[in-house]
């Protein structure tokens, strides 16, 4: 089966992240397919490549790359979401920025497309 | 959009304060993006999600949410939108203090518009 996942919860304050991040490493581990996770509003938090995982906490931005490496799953930080968060300068190059390899940014439509493409589509709140 | 790919029928479960956060702006901002995709997409109101619509509300920070929802009609999204009538009433609220025309759908008729959906979207 295809499932395509929306995070909108932040990491560490949030349960959704973690959540998604556990539903993705069973669904693949049973040979299901993670087409796309599309990290939106607080989520696009989940992309910060500087961030240090609180103590006896799980290390959830290095897991999504392995995910992104080992799977091929598209990891997208939605562009809005990352400009209103502070997160993403409007128009600046993502390499300059605090985005994670790994991710990528794009705007609402790959959701849009990934809904589209997917057999199942999952929020994961914060 | 990709080729092959057959349109769904999109149903975003609004329910969020529209203080507080931009979680409800980006809800619609999601909903809107759907209808522009030339998907099918409905809005239903639901919980603290109504007061979204209450005339005079105001909004968080930046944009304004009340904005958007004067152009549901530009976005061929289904109109009137739905409300739960019981999310109103538990809140005090009436119809005629809401801002656009909505189609009131009481609670036990709820799950069956969850049911008419290809794609639910809970935000």
């Amino acid at each position: 089966m295809k499932f395509a996942l929306m995070i909108n919860g932040g990491p560490y304050t949030s349960q959704g992240a973690n959540s998604a991040y556990g539903f993705a490493v069973a669904a693949l581990a049973q040979g299901h397919e993670v087409l796309r996770v599309f990290f939106y509003g607080d989520g696009v938090y989940n992309a910060m490549r500087d961030m240090r995982p609180p103590a006896d906490e799980p290390p959830l931005l290095t897991g999504w790359q392995a995910l992104a490496d080992r799977h091929g799953v598209d990891l997208v930080i939605c562009s809005a979401a990352a400009e209103r968060r502070g997160v993403l300068g409007i128009g600046e190059d993502v390499g300059d920025s605090g985005i994670a390899e790994g991710f990528r940014v794009a705007g609402l439509g790959l959701w849009v497309d990934a809904c589209l493409a997917a057999d199942r589509v999952l929020v994961f709140h914060g | 959009m990709a080729e092959g790919m057959n349109g769904k029928r999109f149903l975003f479960v609004l329910r969020r304060f529209p203080i507080g956060g931009p979680q409800a702006l980006e809800a619609l901002d999601a909903a809107l993006t759907a209808a522009a995709f030339d998907q099918p997409v409905r809005l239903l109101f639901l919980d603290d999600g109504v007061w979204q619509l209450k005339r005079g509300q105001p909004a968080a920070s930046g944009r304004s949410p009340m904005a958007l929802l004067g152009s549901l009609a530009l976005y061929d999204i289904a109109a009137p939108p739905w409300v739960e009538r019981e999310s109103l009433e538990e809140r005090g609220l009436t119809p005629q203090e809401l801002t656009i025309e909505v189609t009131v759908l009481a609670r036990d008729r709820v799950a069956a518009l969850l049911d008419d959906c290809d794609v639910l979207l809970n935000l």
